[in-house]
């Protein structure tokens, strides 16, 4: 499953769609939305993507994974537009048929997710914004493996 | 060559619009797109800052060549800002 989506995220939903009996593990992860950042406080937050493509790099992720750990059931969902504090902006659920693949690939997809995927996140405070790093404050510093240059 | 650049995020404020035509020779590259781009919008990003761009949907090298029509995207850095310049 890949989702995209302006709607709330229902966690259990996404996790069923991973569930079956063959799986013996089953990693859930929630991306949520934060109350602050460097000491100021983050009122909302606005998602903005390139939806086409974002659908695509996520479903791309998700293939990755699959071949790497040999695994089938992973579903992906994101949600973007205007996000309260405290809401889950991103589902990852993963299940495998014992638990180390689950938790590896559902800890990939995050990072991956936020490398590849066209997804831009706001943070409205009470006296201004800023872009920052999709689902997480903290830039890694380097650039994501699989995007070109760019125009150098 | 007519190619209509579509700015996301960062860019698409500090660009102030949506979209913007651009008319390219044949045979026109990825890099060139992007440096007239730069000639339009100066204060797009910084000189040491790479400006990623997505040709019908996938990230695109700069030496790419464009085709008339071309989906073209111009992919902000997903930090938001340049702090890791």
């Amino acid at each position: 499953m890949i989702e995209l989506t302006y709607q709330p995220l229902d966690p259990e939903r996404i996790t069923d769609a991973v569930r079956r009996d063959s799986n013996g593990a089953v990693v859930t992860f929630l991306g949520t939305t934060r109350d602050h950042f460097e000491g100021k406080r983050v009122v909302r937050l606005d998602y903005e993507a390139y939806e086409e493509m974002a659908v695509k790099k996520m479903a791309e992720v998700r293939q990755e994974l699959q071949a790497r750990y040999s695994i089938e059931d992973i579903a992906i969902a994101h949600r973007i537009g205007t996000v309260d504090i405290g809401q889950i902006s991103l589902v990852i659920a993963v299940a495998s048929p014992h638990r180390k693949e689950a938790f590896f690939a559902c800890h990939e997809a995050v990072d991956r997710i936020k490398e590849i995927v066209p997804i831009w996140k706001k943070e409205v405070y009470e006296d201004g914004s800023r872009w920052v790093a999709c689902e997480d404050h903290e830039f890694s510093g380097q650039e994501p493996a699989t995007i070109p240059a760019g125009d150098g | 060559m007519h190619l209509d650049v579509t700015f996301f995020a960062l860019y698409r404020e500090r660009a102030g619009c949506n979209r913007f035509p651009l008319d390219l020779p044949d045979g026109a590259t990825v890099a060139d797109l992007t440096a007239e781009i730069r000639r339009h919008f100066p204060r797009l990003a910084p000189p040491e800052v790479k400006i990623v761009v997505a040709v019908n949907t996938d990230y695109a090298d700069p030496d790419l060549i464009l085709r008339d029509g071309d989906e073209v995207c111009l992919i902000p850095p997903v930090s938001g800002g340049h702090r890791h310049d």
